[in-house]
């Protein structure tokens, strides 16, 4: 693997790797938890912590990781960290922590921990795997919280709970968007957020694909 | 990098003694507050339903707290009967748990909520200000459309008048099945009649508008694109007024207090 650079190890997950967007890893999760803004930030910092401790205890290890039980030990820390992550959120934003309900303890089957973990952290200094695994933890936050905001705000008229566009149904004149508060619209939001960074960052569309030629068609044929 | 057999399970061994001391120690170390915060939040959804208090208050714990011990007055009775049960540490009753163990559950008679273990003991709360009693809440659950609801149900004095009803926890739909936790949707509820004149659970949550109070006092506004949920909250809410559910009980407290 080439060097990488602190700077590369900051700034690459957020757009030119971005771990949804272009790895498109953790999708699960993002479906679930971006019907509202709180409940996106809070999952968003517990996969940065989980995601950079669970690196920096991988890279500490990882040259006495015996390579054939190396996915358990990785697994094992990640799993404990998520536990430990879980019993801090029900101690301190209990009413959060009751929403995000299972989507907490799911961040062991997290693609994005675990991949970094393999990908990174068995390769790396610690410092560097620290890096790596907060700004993936970072790119997985923006996604999360751009899509979570475009369906508080449409589904719901509301952002971390406050009103922003009146809804009708409390009295205002906001017609809520239905489709945003179900899961689907999720995919929708990634789909244009991919698309979006594709066009932005052309390089990162696939030769054979032609991902962002497909998004555009599908998205066509969604909004008919 | 090859290594032996003994090293890779001493490993193992020191890697899991490791994660399993971190957990431990957070799962301990933490739970006082955990379980301070599980207090509260039983304490508000009950003030809540009771209508002491605004879900969005903001209220701090201290001022829950104390509005609660004023106000309320849990007590733990056996289901079957209606009698008080005793020998209940009400504090600390978990009637999920409970409802889940052989040997303090029943099996449930068939119903339409898809409940199918009753808890042998049930906590419920008197509402007490100055001395007299305010109303009666209980708590309620059953199946929705993708799920269980949980909530309480609150009844004036005469056992019969809804005070008001609230689901703090449910997985209906955001925005057709989970408007039963809109605010708007369970201010219709209060002043609507629970029973009707023999006594026999009616309440219904409609489809469409329902009446006024005075008009259509059996009858609730149904949810709009959520008709599955609003009849299962149909049938949970009389399922629990009814004879498998608080009925032994509200007739005991019926004859008891004269009404």
């Amino acid at each position: 693997m080439a060097e990488t650079s602190p700077r590369e190890a900051m700034i690459d997950p957020l757009f030119n790797n971005n771990p949804i967007a272009l790895q498109v890893l953790g999708i699960c999760s993002a479906l679930a938890v971006t019907t509202k803004m709180e409940t996106a930030v809070v999952m968003s910092l517990a996969v940065i912590a989980v995601c950079t401790f669970s690196n920096v205890a991988i890279s500490a290890m990882r040259n006495h990781i015996p390579g054939s039980i190396r996915i358990i030990v990785q697994l094992t820390v990640i799993a404990s960290l998520v536990i430990i992550t879980d019993q801090i959120l029900k101690a301190f934003v209990y009413d959060i922590a009751q929403q995000l309900s299972v989507f907490v303890g799911l961040i062991i089957t997290n693609c994005i921990v675990m991949g970094r973990a393999e990908a990174f952290a068995m390769q790396n200094t610690v410092r560097l795997s620290a890096i790596d695994g907060f700004a993936n933890g970072v790119g997985y936050s923006i996604v999360l919280i751009a899509v979570a905001f475009f369906r508080e705000l449409f589904g719901t008229g509301k952002l971390f709970g406050f009103t922003i566009l009146h809804p009708v149904n409390e009295g205002g004149w906001y017609v809520t968007n239905g489709l945003m508060v179900l899961a689907p619209a999720a995919f929708f939001l990634i789909g244009c957020f991919i698309w979006a960074v594709r066009s932005w960052k052309p390089e990162q569309i696939e030769e054979e694909f032609h991902v962002g030629a497909l998004l555009e068609l599908s998205n066509e044929g969604n909004l008919r | 990098m090859q290594h032996s057999t003994g090293y890779i399970i001493g490993f193992a061994a020191v890697v899991c003694l490791v994660a399993s001391l971190f957990v431990a120690g957070s799962a301990v170390g933490l739970k006082d507050r955990q379980n301070a915060n599980k207090r509260l939040d039983v304490q508000k959804k009950v003030l809540t339903v009771a209508g002491l208090m605004d879900a969005g208050a903001g209220l701090s714990a201290g001022e829950i707290d104390a509005l609660y011990t004023a106000s309320i007055q849990p007590k733990a009775i056996t289901l079957a009967d209606g009698a008080p049960a005793l020998d209940v540490d009400v504090a600390s009753y978990d009637q999920r748990k409970a409802t889940k163990a052989a040997d303090s559950s029943v099996e449930a008679p068939e119903n339409a909520s898809k409940i199918l273990r009753l808890p042998n003991e049930v906590v419920v709360f008197d509402i007490v200000q100055d001395g007299e009693l305010k109303g009666l809440i209980l708590p309620i659950e059953g199946y929705g459309l993708w799920g269980f609801l949980y909530g309480y149900l609150a009844l004036e004095p005469d056992a019969r008048t809804i005070r008001g009803i609230t689901f703090y926890e449910h997985g209906e739909t955001p925005g057709l099945g989970g408007e039963v936790d809109n605010p708007r949707w369970k201010a219709l509820w209060p002043g609507r009649l629970a029973f009707d004149d023999r006594g026999k659970p009616a309440i219904t949550v409609k489809k469409g508008i329902a009446g006024s109070v005075e008009d259509d006092p059996y009858q609730v506004d149904g949810l709009s694109g959520a008709t599955i949920t609003s009849r299962g909250v149909t049938n949970l809410v009389r399922f629990w007024l009814g004879d498998d559910g608080f009925g032994p009980y509200l007739d005991n407290y019926r004859s008891a207090a004269g009404v």
